[in-house]
C-alpha cells in the first residue's frame, strides 16, 4: 500500500512539471512578434498603396503572406510542433485543416457554379411577363 | 502507445498481487486539458471555416448598397491589428512571468494583455455603430450580412476571452500560480493566439481583399 502511494505521490510530482506546457522564451516570441509586423505591414502597404494594377494578383499575394504569417503564429505564439501531446495536436490540427479545405474549395466550387447556372439566360428574359 | 506497455506490465501474470490490476504510471494522456482544449479550437476553427466560406460565396453581392471600398475604413483596420498583435505578445510575456512563478508581473502582463483586448473590441464596437449609423446594417445586403456574423463570432470570442482573463487575474491573485491556475492560464494562451491567427485571416480576407476592386 505503502508502494502506492509513493507511486502516487511520484504521479502527482510528474504532473506537476508537465503541466509546465511547451517552454516559451522571450526570445521565441520577440522573433515570432518581429515577423508578424512584417507579414502585416506589407500586406497593408500593398492594397493602401495599391502596387499592382491587377487585383487578383495583389489577392493572391496577400494570402500568401496570410498563410505565412498563421504559420509564424502556430511555430512561435501556440509552440505547435509534432512533438506536443505526442503528435495528437498536430493530428488534430491537419485533420481540422483538411475539414476546411474541403468546407472552403467546396462551398466555393458548389456556390460558383449554382451562380453561373441561375444567371438569367437570353431566352429566359423573353418568356418572363 | 504507454498506455500498453503499462498494461503488460500491470496485468502480467508474475507481477505481484498488490500491482496486478493496479496500473501505477500514467496511462492517460498527460495534459488531457491541454490536448481537449486543442481539440475545442480546432472545433472553432471549422465554426470560422463556415463563415469564411459564407463570406467568400457572398462577399461580393452588394445588392447595390455600399461596398468594402466604400465601407472599410484600413488605417482604423491596422491599428485594431496591432492592437491585437500587441495583446498576444504581452499575454506571452505573462506565460514566461508564469514559468518563472512571478505572480506579481503575471498580473502586471495579464492586465496590459486585457487594455490591449479591450481596446480592440472598443475600437471594433466604434466600427460597428459607425456603418449601422451610416445605413450599413446587417440585413442591407448578404455582404453586409456576412461581414457582421464573421468580424462579430471574432469580437464575441475576444469579449469572452477578455472576461476569462478579468476572471483568471482574480484566480491568480487569491491563489497565487497554484497547478490549477497554471493550467487555466496555458489554456487561455491558446485560445488568446487562436483568436490572434483568425483575426489575420479576418484582416486579409474581409477587409484587404474587401477593399480591392
Amino acid at each position: 500500500m505503502s508502494a502506492h502511494q509513493d507511486n502516487h505521490d511520484h504521479h502527482g510530482h510528474d504532473d506537476h512539471h508537465e503541466d509546465d506546457g511547451p517552454h516559451s522564451t522571450v526570445k521565441g516570441y520577440a522573433i515570432g512578434f518581429v515577423l508578424s509586423v512584417i507579414l502585416t505591414v506589407i500586406p497593408f502597404y500593398l492594397v493602401m498603396a495599391k502596387v499592382f494594377d491587377s487585383s487578383s494578383t495583389t489577392a493572391l499575394v496577400i494570402l500568401g503572406f496570410a498563410a505565412v504569417q498563421i504559420v509564424v503564429h502556430m511555430v512561435y505564439f501556440l509552440h505547435m510542433n509534432t512533438k506536443v501531446e505526442g503528435g495528437w495536436s498536430m493530428l488534430a490540427l491537419i485533420f481540422t485543416l483538411v475539414l476546411v479545405v474541403i468546407t472552403l474549395a467546396g462551398s466555393l466550387w458548389v456556390m460558383y457554379h449554382l451562380n453561373h447556372n441561375m444567371m438569367p439566360m437570353i431566352h429566359d428574359m423573353k418568356n418572363m411577363p | 502507445m504507454s498506455d500498453t506497455a503499462a498494461t503488460l506490465h500491470a496485468g502480467d501474470v508474475h507481477a505481484p498481487d498488490n500491482q496486478r490490476f493496479y496500473v501505477p504510471g500514467d496511462h492517460h494522456p498527460q495534459n488531457g486539458t491541454l490536448l481537449g482544449f486543442w481539440l475545442y479550437l480546432m472545433s472553432d476553427c471549422l465554426i470560422f471555416a463556415c463563415l469564411f466560406a459564407v463570406h467568400a460565396v457572398v462577399g461580393r453581392s452588394y445588392a447595390a448598397g455600399p461596398s468594402g471600398a466604400d465601407l472599410f475604413d484600413l488605417p482604423l483596420v491596422a491599428i485594431n491589428t496591432s492592437m491585437l498583435l500587441l495583446s498576444s505578445i504581452t499575454y506571452g510575456m505573462a506565460m514566461i512571468a508564469m514559468q518563472k512563478k512571478q505572480v506579481r508581473q503575471v498580473l502586471v502582463w495579464l492586465a496590459i494583455t486585457g487594455l490591449f483586448g479591450a481596446a480592440f473590441i472598443g475600437l471594433e464596437l466604434y466600427e460597428f455603430a459607425h456603418l449601422i449609423h451610416e445605413g450599413a446594417v446587417p440585413q442591407r445586403s448578404a455582404f453586409l450580412s456576412s461581414f457582421f456574423t464573421l468580424v462579430g463570432t471574432h469580437g464575441l470570442h475576444v469579449t469572452f476571452g477578455l472576461i476569462w482573463l478579468v476572471t483568471l487575474m482574480v484566480q491568480v491573485s487569491r491563489h497565487g500560480l497554484i497547478t490549477e491556475n497554471r493550467r487555466r492560464l496555458m489554456c487561455l494562451s491558446m485560445f488568446w493566439h487562436f483568436l490572434d491567427v483568425v483575426w489575420i485571416g479576418v484582416f486579409t480576407f474581409v477587409y484587404l481583399m474587401g477593399v480591392l476592386p
